[in-house]
């Protein structure tokens, strides 16, 4: 591969250092997690709501109260959990392990992270109100010319800011530490938490530019918009956003997954290079959301066919890392033939079965988003069910059931508490029943969408349509996995806050896995940052450049805004 | 960095999926004329109804079998509404929206468009079984949503 400069081991630390490994996460910066986390677990049980709100609506078993629109409460489910539960979580998480692996967070930058929690919660409250005053009914997508109240995009950007002084803090924090351990690799954890960041930062900016856009027609300064541009910008955000989350997801199976039962990271170097892999590879997937949009040509599309796919090659790398470090670790225990393994793996512990059961399910839902990015297979699912279903996999599984696995962990670390055999057990518990209501719910959205059931749609039957009567029975099972999955919401959110503030007292380490002994030492050229974000800008640039060009220099007249709700 | 074998022959399994893939999407896109609705024609969006062929929506015979269906999609309906064909016949959709964005989708068909202001999207297909199919809007357009739909007859 590429020219190696310079090879060193990462665990070289000081003395000091492992001191503060051991003391685990600063105090001051624990509380910063500890209310991040709070507010994404509250958001979670509203999200839950609401979503069974739909979920039983769409099967024809609930008709909302004339006061409650279905498209307000769609709009509040997305907003609530693909933006705000997923980015204070991983937010919350990433300071803990930067605050845990660099020896602490810098005061500027735990201030600042505080002073972008308010930015944030400033944004919501922006948000919120316009979307439960019936302002804002237009998804978490608000695809124009559907404008919504101006103040509901002004509340986005502050959301963005406080976004942007995460990342910030997350470089500042780093580079501190780089220029204290010159040559060396940063930890593990915190070098996947550049990557998030990265993506975080640079991910957002075709949406910052997006509602910056928007916000003048939205006070009516300007008459009319350019809608495609708006939608590709969109896009370039919403897709790396998702994987943003998978992205920390699979931090969490790389480096305390090991740990936890009683293995070794299985290959340094190459977790780093999926790192870079995500990052570099990630931002042009978005076009995947717009295969068949007007005003984009068949070549480029095509082009965008390879670039959606290649994102794939990491998750595959992962795949393989994962099953190896099992393998290799039940035979350590003892395992014999081809599958013992999978015996002595600790089934039992909430802590290892989370994010397993997370890792599984990410078989059919990436072969699923496989299947669905090549075009003409896209055109078949577009907008029905069927994504709705994909998405509840990749993230309503595999990204939150690994975020409460971190939970188990987590949350005692920071709040100085253990995770008691009593709480373990019910964590088990809501492992399963979660699980058992995405299986119903994801698998009937899948099938009905196949049959053509439209997504972001409330109940109806189209005027007694034939067809649309056939979709019925799924819709069903559809709610009952909706049940399910609240039990399981509401669980959750019970243990969260029961570690938070009820379990009993002491200690828990923070699981960050060791390289095996003798282990290859990792390339010093996965620490060149510089040359990552080059590439990954090189290759958004290929992807974008040229349509966006297009559909400004070459636009339609503009469209006047709507307000449909 | 030291890769194992085993490591290797999966990942040479990833790259060709990456590939085959390619090579059948672009297959289809370009040797079979499958590729997905990619209308790249203008209009102003705020004057459908003086431009043509929109100022005159319906269904006009095009060829033998062939039927174009100039359509407006407008908050919640399709225009022309109920749609009558022949079996076996090809029909190519010409589409714009009014206001919002829509979806114009047919449901046991692959039929599935996203119909956007100030472009002209167009797909076609060809109808060789009778019976009555379900048309609607896959695109969120506000609060009648749920009502946008209409039926192609194929007779
Ligand atoms: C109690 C658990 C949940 C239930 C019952 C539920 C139910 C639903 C239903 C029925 C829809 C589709 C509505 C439609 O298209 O008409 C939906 C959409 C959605 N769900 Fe969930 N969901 C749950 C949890 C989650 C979680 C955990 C996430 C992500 C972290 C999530 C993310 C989304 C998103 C992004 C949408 C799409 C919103 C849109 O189309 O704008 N959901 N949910
Ligand atoms: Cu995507
Ligand atoms: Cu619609």
């Amino acid at each position: 591969m590429a020219t190696i400069t310079k090879e060193t081991v990462p665990s070289q630390s000081t003395v000091k250092e492992k001191i503060h490994g051991m003391l685990g996460v600063n105090r001051q910066d624990a509380k910063l997690s500890l209310v991040l986390i709070s507010i994404a677990f509250i958001a979670f049980l509203l999200g839950g709501i609401l979503g069974l709100v739909q979920g039983l609506n769409r099967a024809g078993l609930f008709e909302l109260p004339s006061w409650l629109n279905y498209y307000q409460v769609l709009t509040g489910h997305g907003v609530l959990l693909v933006l705000v539960f997923s980015t204070t979580f991983t937010i919350g998480y990433f300071y803990a392990a930067f605050s845990h692996t660099l020896g602490g967070l810098l005061p500027k930058v735990r201030k600042m992270g505080w002073a972008g929690l308010g930015l944030m919660v400033i944004g919501v409250v922006f948000v919120a109100t316009t979307i439960i005053m019936g302002d804002a009914s237009v998804m978490y997508t608000f695809y124009p010319p559907m404008q919504a109240s101006p103040w509901f995009y002004v509340g986005l950007v502050f959301l963005v800011l406080g976004i942007w002084l995460y990342a910030f803090g997350a470089f500042i924090n780093v580079a501190h530490w780089r220029k204290n351990h010159r040559g060396e690799h940063l930890p593990l954890l915190a070098y996947f938490g550049v990557g998030v960041f990265v993506l975080l930062f640079i991910g957002s900016f075709g949406v910052t530019a997006e509602v910056l856009y928007i916000i003048p027609w939205a006070f009516g300064w300007i008459d009319t918009i350019n809608v495609m541009l708006t939608r590709t910008l969109f896009w370039s955000f919403g897709h790396t956003l998702v994987n943003i989350w998978y992205l920390a997801a699979v931090s969490s199976w790389y480096v305390a997954i090991p740990k936890l039962i009683g293995g070794k990271v299985f290959n340094d170097s190459l977790a780093r290079l999926v790192v870079i892999l995500s990052v570099v590879l990630n931002i042009t997937g978005g076009f995947h959301h717009q295969i068949i949009d007007p005003g984009i040509n068949e070549g480029i599309k095509f082009m965008h066919v390879f670039m959606s796919l290649s994102i794939g090659f990491p998750s595959m790398m992962t795949a393989f890392a994962m099953f190896a470090t099992f393998e290799r670790t039940g035979r350590k225990k003892g395992a014999k033939g081809l599958l013992g393994w999978v015996k002595v793996l600790p089934w039992g512990d909430v802590r290892f079965l989370a994010p397993m059961i997370a890792m599984i399910s990410f078989i059919p839902a990436g072969a699923g988003g496989i299947a669905q990015t090549n075009n003409q297979l896209d055109q078949v699912v577009h907008n029905t069910m069927w994504i709705v279903g994909h998405f509840h996999l990749t993230l309503g599984v595999s990204v939150v059931v690994s975020f409460c696995g971190i939970v188990y962990w987590l949350v005692p670390h920071l709040s100085k508490r253990v995770l008691t055999p009593k709480m373990n057990k019910l964590g088990v518990i809501q492992t399963l029943i979660w699980t058992l209501g995405m299986i119903f719910m994801a698998g009937s959205m899948h099938i009905v969408g196949l049959a053509g059931s439209p997504r972001r749609t409330s109940y109806t039957t189209y005027g007694d349509n034939a067809t649309a009567l056939g979709w019925d029975p799924y819709l069903f099972f559809l709610a009952i996995g909706g049940t399910l999955l609240i039990i399981g919401c509401v669980l959750m959110f019970y243990i969260v806050f029961h570690l938070m503030f009820k379990a009993p007292k002491g200690e828990t380490a923070f699981p960050i896995a060791e390289q095996e002994e003798g282990a290859h030492a990792t390339p010093y050229w996965t620490e060149r940052w510089t040359v990552w974000i080059i590439l990954m800008l090189a290759i958004v640039a290929m992807a974008y450049v040229i349509p966006l060009v297009d559909m400004i220099f070459n636009a339609p007249p503009g469209s006047p805004p709507f307000r449909t709700w | 960095m030291k890769i194992h074998r085993a490591e290797e022959i999966w990942l040479i399994i990833g790259i060709a999926i990456i590939v085959i893939s390619m090579a059948i999407t672009g297959y289809q896109a370009f040797a079979l004329g499958m590729a997905p609705p990619s209308g790249m024609e203008h209009i102003d969006p705020q004057k459908v109804d003086d431009t043509a062929p929109f100022n005159n929506p319906g269904v006009f015979q095009t060829g033998e079998n062939e039927y174009e269906v100039v359509m407006t999609l407008q908050i919640f309906s399709f225009t022309p509404n109920k749609i009558e064909i022949p079996a076996g016949s090809e029909v190519t959709f010409t589409m714009t929206s009014k206001d919002v964005v829509h979806g114009f989708q047919v449901a046991g068909t692959n039929i599935n468009a996203m119909v956007v202001p100030g472009y002209v999207q167009t797909i076609t297909q060809k109808f060789d079984e009778l019976g009555e199919y379900l048309v609607l809007c896959n695109e969120y357009c506000g609060a009648g949503h749920q009502l946008m739909a209409t039926t192609i007859i194929v007779k």
